[in-house]
């Protein structure tokens, strides 16, 4: 699957920059699902976190 | 060496008084020139009047976003058009979460749930939740579940929570302008409620909301005045849909001097470094106020974002000689 859209801002992904995102991320878990863009159930724990795409399923990290 | 370090030394580090507000706005206002000299003695301060020891603690978001306060900093209220969906963690997970913090060594857990308050269904969770944890792990069990009735503060008690955490997040004169939908005198009800149930008071705030220099000089002298057995620092993390979103984030050169500042107004309390730091201080700023004031720390992962490894933390204590605090010193 491609990842059409920018995990952090939700924004596609070839449009515009996402640098700043992506260095965001090393620090946050994505919220908005790359194959689709919808918003995602995320859990974060501890130690690691989970983020559920209604459509695409969970993702861990 | 300026006025106001020679008067802390005579003051805090020799008789355990902490700074007025006056002395604390001094502090801030300090040159980077001393900067320095201040944190040496805001260690010298911690080292005498709480010791070497490290406090460590994780913390777990049970409910996440959704809530229908308006705090201008957080990602978790619902009315602003943040990323940040509504979710609830189980309890096998809950139980899960504080098994990995204790094996960092850490001897606090904090369950946190994103609320005005909690309701009936949220303080079910909580009995079942703490009864699961204390059954299978050997940690202390923290809440942090926004306003309490007094019957809730009973109810808490009883199910053997020995902290609670609620933050006033900055000073009485610029809530306000962060918070609409309560005020801060409430948030003031619930931690006197706490404290006279016999719960330790956790009690601290967010710098880089806006405030000016002296509003976070008035911020520690508010909280000297509480008198909180611990006080979360955190330094804002600007979230995106958010009122603050397009804050600059904290100097790291200001965050040290209110670590000092912090330290020396509150000679005795659990001075634990919360939310944004790494963005803030960065691995050297980091070190540098943990040799600054700074006694207690989060390992892990925070409520919606990321922290360093906890074997970061736990190698950088090690490397500075600074044992963690064992459960039996705490009980
Ligand atoms: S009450 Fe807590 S969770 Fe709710 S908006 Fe304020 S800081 Fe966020
Ligand atoms: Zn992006
Ligand atoms: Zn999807």
């Amino acid at each position: 699957m491609t990842q059409t859209w920018c995990d952090r801002c939700g924004e596609a992904a070839a449009v515009g920059a996402h640098d700043g995102c992506a260095a965001a991320r090393l620090l946050e878990p994505p919220r908005f699902c790359a194959h689709c863009r919808r918003r995602m159930k995320v859990q974060v724990l501890p130690v690691g976190w989970s983020a559920v795409c209604v459509e695409h399923g969970e993702i861990r990290g | 060496m300026p006025e106001i370090l020679d008067q802390a030394r005579n003051q805090v580090l020799e008789n355990g008084v902490g700074l007025d507000e006056a002395g604390v706005l001094a502090v801030l206002n300090l040159p980077d020139e001393h900067l320095p000299a201040a944190l040496q003695l805001a260690h010298d301060v911690r080292m005498r009047w709480c010791g070497p020891e490290v406090e460590v603690e994780g913390i777990v978001s049970l409910k996440t976003g959704g809530c229908p306060e308006d705090c201008h900093f957080c990602s978790q209220s619902g009315l602003f058009t943040s990323p940040v969906r509504s979710v609830f963690l189980d309890i096998p997970s809950l139980v899960k979460a504080a098994k990995q913090t204790a094996a960092t060594g850490a001897t606090e857990f904090c369950i946190v749930a994103a609320v005005r308050g909690p309701d009936a269904r949220l303080m079910k969770q909580m009995r079942e939740g703490v009864a699961a944890i204390k059954a299978e792990v050997d940690i202390q069990v923290a809440a942090s579940l926004g306003m309490l009735s007094k019957e809730q503060v009973d109810e808490l008690v009883d199910m053997g929570v020995h902290r609670y955490n609620h933050n006033l997040e900055t000073c009485r004169s610029y809530f306000p302008n962060v918070v609409t939908t309560h005020s801060w005198e409430e948030r003031w009800e619930t931690l006197r409620m706490v404290r006279e149930s016999g719960m330790e008071v956790c009690c601290g705030g967010i710098l880089g909301l806006g405030e000016t220099v002296e509003q976070r000089a008035e911020f520690a002298a508010q909280l000297a005045e509480l008198d909180p057995h611990e006080v979360p620092l955190n330094f804002l993390n600007p979230r995106p849909g958010t009122p603050l979103g397009d804050r600059p984030v904290v100097e790291g050169k200001d965050a040290l001097r209110a670590i000092a500042a912090f330290r020396l107004a509150m000679p005795r309390t659990i001075l634990r470094y919360a939310g944004g730091r790494e963005i803030t201080l960065g691995d050297l700023g980091t070190r540098d106020g943990l040799l600054g004031g700074i006694n207690a720390v989060i390992v892990g992962n925070y409520l919606t974002t990321l922290g360093r490894p906890a074997t970061d933390d736990l190698k950088l204590l090690d490397d500075l000689k600074m044992p963690v605090k064992a459960l039996s010193a705490t009980l």
